[in-house]
């Protein structure tokens, strides 16, 4: 599927700047040229083809959904579904809290939406695509989806309102699921340009970020001998998940910065399900996200949410080690 | 007058809206205010789900996007004949 880039890449090192084969700078710059090209472009498609699905299930509709469903469970399952299709940035959340909670949605069933969505989105998905693979990617969205439900159904058991900002409280307590939904849109093709305009402009914010990340893995990748990590992190070394993912915590990076990086981790020997698990406690948990929280919630909450979070992570990082 | 407000909690998204809307009313040469909300709780108040929002004469206009330039001014001319 992306021999075509490869042939690009590889025409572009050797023939056109003709530098020597098998010079680790050659093979660096192959990389970096390849890797570049192939994420740009599945950057581009997914976030076109998430565009289209948030157009027809805008998050108001999502919301209306939820708020109407006592479905046994399954309610948990679909939040952290739709977390997962949802683009939000991490400053969203704290609307979005306050939104579910007005509209009459339970804690644990925000929570899972909560969870997910930074956890899966469509900017990691597709550098997943491109890095690892289809069997890896419907791995690692099943794993972030999986751990939104199970985290959410702990964490609505755990009967946490009492924590929740006084103002939030009050808010809860008025709720009666108000919620409306917005008039339908415009049609399809009128909607088709803006689509693709904003895919254009979510490509262009993270694509320094892509290309930077890129360089530094293409760098380890030519520099860096193969099984250097190895030799430090131990495929059997039972430890390796839980410290990797407490490093990754307090850490903020988006998807696109830290994926290169695990890329090259993984290729150098890092077992695959330490590396992720590493990945979604950069980009699911960080100090920037608690500070935004605690405008909603008790320093204790946040801390309950966060172990919580952090102990799935971690669960998650062993069934990927097992997985693949 | 007209008085736009923007809706945000200081993301990198909410300040290229913040822009957007002073160019636009600059190029119009209106006669607008605008703005800057960010406390939490007043932006709750226009039943938001997603940041950044524009809001013009307390009408959510645009919610969980950055709006262009021509956008912002087309709504404001819209706002304008109302």
């Amino acid at each position: 599927m992306f021999d075509w880039i490869q042939h690009l890449a590889t025409w572009v090192v050797y023939d056109v700047l003709g530098l020597a084969q098998g010079s680790r700078w050659a093979g660096a710059l192959d990389f970096f040229i390849y890797d570049t090209l192939k994420i740009i472009l599945l950057l581009f498609i997914v976030t076109f083809l998430m565009g289209i699905v948030n157009a027809y299930f805008p998050i108001e509709r999502i919301r209306l959904f939820l708020s109407g469903k006592k479905l046994f469970g399954a309610e948990y399952l679909m939040a952290a579904t739709f977390g997962a299709v949802t683009p939000f940035c991490s400053c969203s959340s704290v609307p979005l809290f306050i939104g579910f909670v007005k509209g009459g949605i339970p804690l644990g069933v925000t929570f899972s939406f909560l969870i997910t969505s930074p956890l899966v989105n469509e900017i990691a998905i597709a550098m997943f695509i491109g890095m690892f693979g289809w069997k890896s990617t419907v791995v690692y969205v099943g794993s972030g989806i999986l751990l939104g439900t199970l985290g959410g159904m702990v964490l609505g058991r755990l009967k946490l309102e009492h924590l929740l900002s006084d103002w939030v409280q009050a808010l809860l307590h008025a709720a009666q699921g108000e919620v409306g939904e917005s008039a339908s849109g415009p049609s399809f093709r009128e909607r088709l340009p803006k689509i693709s305009a904003e895919a254009f402009g979510i490509v262009k914010s993270v694509l320094i970020y892509v290309v930077v990340g890129i360089g530094i893995g293409a760098l380890m990748h030519g520099f860096v001998p193969t099984d250097f990590f190895e030799t430090y992190i131990h495929k059997n070394n039972p430890w390796a998940v839980p410290i990797a993912v407490l490093l990754g915590v307090p850490m903020y990076s988006n998807a696109a910065g830290v994926l290169p990086v695990v890329q090259v981790l993984v290729q150098k020997g890092v077992p695959m399900g330490t590396a992720i698990a590493f990945m979604m406690a950069v980009v699911g948990l960080s100090l920037p996200e608690a500070t935004l929280l605690k405008k909603v919630m008790t320093f204790k909450l946040i801390g309950i949410f966060f172990g919580i979070v952090t102990f799935f992570i971690i669960l998650s990082g062993y069934l990927f080690n097992a997985l693949l | 007058m007209k008085t736009i407000k923007i809706l945000g909690t200081g993301c990198p998204k909410c300040k290229t809206t913040i822009a957007n809307a002073e160019e636009a009313v600059k190029q119009l040469g209106a006669d607008a205010q605008i703005i800057k909300v960010e406390d939490i709780q007043e932006i709750m108040q226009y039943d938001i789900l997603s940041t950044p929002a524009l809001v013009i004469d307390e009408e959510v206009k645009v919610k969980g996007r950055v709006p262009t330039v021509e956008e912002i001014k087309n709504l404001l001319q819209l706002a304008e004949q109302v």
